[in-house]
């Protein structure tokens, strides 16, 4: 340690069993609300159990979740607001330290490209998080009942 | 080898923090972030020290702060569509111009040698030319719509009123004022990045030009004027830039950002997987392809994505970069 150094060490948590997270991470998304209708989106089959995948770590031994869904229908232009629910509902929720990458299932959407770029960039993330509007909706979807 | 030594930790801000910029003097660092505020660090004694916190400017998060070239003023760029620009001419910092005309966030914000000139970018896909024609009287000089997609990132040649541009449409551009009718136009299109090019740095002559992508690659560029010896073609008498190196396969997540040290020649990079990297190019390297090494990184330099790397513009060796992590870190570099 350097001479003025003041760097707490954070504690790295336990290592986690790959199943384990899977089944946490599933646990979080299975009941955000669908932007529009009643259900979950474990309900309308937007999120399964199959579409949480653990990627290979990063160089710095960091965990990568991967999350796929699958948009109800293949024009939905509710799938950009159901990746953001997910990406915020998890980055709140999950006590560990990883990488997310949120993808919609291979085609299920007619511009699925350019939703997956949008849904992983970190920046217009953080805009769309300050737009009132939308993070209200994300909010209402992601609020926990009871 | 060398080895990226942590000097000091600095965390006052709350959040993510986006980005930092060195004074041109070197001995004052400004920060911003998602708490909506700028900090501005000095040097007491061994320490850097946060004595001015500027938290009136903007309604939404800063995205980044640049320093004039003269060292009197300091602009911010905002998710709230506004630039800031502040002075200390009351003796204390206080915004005395803002800049309106984007249509949503300001991404870049960054002024040109001379300090006559400052440009912005946006998620509107726009780039803004700015004239500052009196004191704090900014004039739009040009609206320059080349890019198909958001602009991450802007960057001013460091000698020519050159401005070169770094977009979520995966190129790179490069705009100058055409003599014969003063319209600013698209000189240059850089392609071969295969996802969003997030930031981008000349080197000290600036002849070559390094770019970091969400492709997990870095990129060098090098400019072939008309009439080169290597027989490069050039179109309307105008320099082309060619990608004469990549480096993949080092970094692992996004590359948010690369600062190319204009004391020292060394490159780093700021990336999501958490690492700050350093490169070196190699000694009696081809400059038609040019080979860089890695030198070293800091294993876990923050505990969250890296977003900002900044070499300091006059002490060697001095890196300051910013994290998610909400923290701030001062480095020296030993080779």
């Amino acid at each position: 340690m350097v001479e003025g150094d003041n760097h707490v060490k954070i504690q790295q948590p336990s290592p986690i069993d790959n199943n384990e997270l899977r089944d946490t991470v599933y646990d979080f998304i299975r009941t955000i609300k669908d932007p529009e209708k009643p259900n979950t989106l474990e309900e309308l089959n937007v999120v399964y159990e199959d579409g949480v995948m653990i990627k290979p770590p990063t160089a710095g031994n960091i965990t990568v979740v991967r999350v796929e869904f699958n948009p109800t229908v293949p024009h939905c232009s509710l799938a950009t607001l159901i990746g953001l629910c997910i990406r915020i509902k998890l980055e709140r929720s999950i006590p560990h330290q990883m990488k997310l990458d949120i993808f919609i299932k291979k085609g299920a959407h007619s511009t699925e490209d350019e939703i997956n770029k949008q849904i992983n960039d970190k920046e217009r993330i953080a805009a769309a998080m300050e737009n009132p509007n939308l993070k209200e909706m994300v909010e209402n979807c992601i609020k926990e009942e009871d | 080898m060398g080895k990226l030594e942590l000097q000091q930790t600095l965390s006052k801000h709350i959040g993510r923090v986006w980005n930092v910029s060195w004074h041109p003097k070197g001995d004052a660092l400004a920060s911003c972030g998602e708490d909506k505020t700028i900090r501005i660090w000095t040097k007491e004694g061994n320490k850097w020290v946060n004595k001015v916190v500027l938290a009136d400017g903007h309604k939404r998060t800063i995205r980044e702060v640049t320093w004039s070239p003269c060292g009197n003023y300091l602009a911010s760029a905002s998710f709230d569509a506004t630039t800031a620009i502040w002075d200390k001419k009351s003796g204390e910092f206080e915004c005395n111009a803002t800049l309106e005309g984007h249509e949503n966030e300001v991404k870049s914000v960054t002024w040109s040698k001379s300090g006559h000139l400052l440009a912005t970018c946006s998620r509107d896909k726009s780039v803004w030319v700015w004239e500052i024609a009196d004191e704090d009287e900014y004039e739009c000089a040009a609206v320059l719509n080349a890019h198909t997609q958001d602009v991450k990132k802007v960057i001013w040649h460091p000698e020519k009123d050159i401005l070169a541009s770094a977009s979520y449409d995966n190129t790179v551009k490069l705009f100058k004022e055409d003599p014969a009718d003063n319209d600013w136009v698209c000189v240059s299109t850089l392609t071969s990045h295969e996802s969003t090019v997030w930031s981008l740095a000349f080197d000290k002559t600036g002849t070559r030009l390094a770019t970091a992508s969400d492709d997990c690659t870095l990129k060098i560029w090098k400019e072939y004027p008309p009439n080169n010896p290597e027989g490069i073609p050039t179109i309307d008498n105008e320099s082309s830039w060619k990608c004469v190196c990549t480096l993949a396969g080092y970094h692992t997540r996004t590359i948010y950002d690369i600062s190319w040290c204009h004391v020292t020649g060394l490159i780093a990079t700021a990336c999501g997987d958490d690492i700050i990297r350093i490169f070196k190019e190699d000694e009696n390297s081809d400059p038609n392809a040019p080979t860089f090494s890695f030198l070293s990184s800091a294993e876990r330099s923050h505990s969250q994505d890296v977003n900002c790397v900044a070499w300091n513009p006059k002490v060697a060796g001095l890196l300051a970069s910013c994290s998610d992590d909400g923290e701030i870190k001062l480095w020296n570099f030993i080779e």
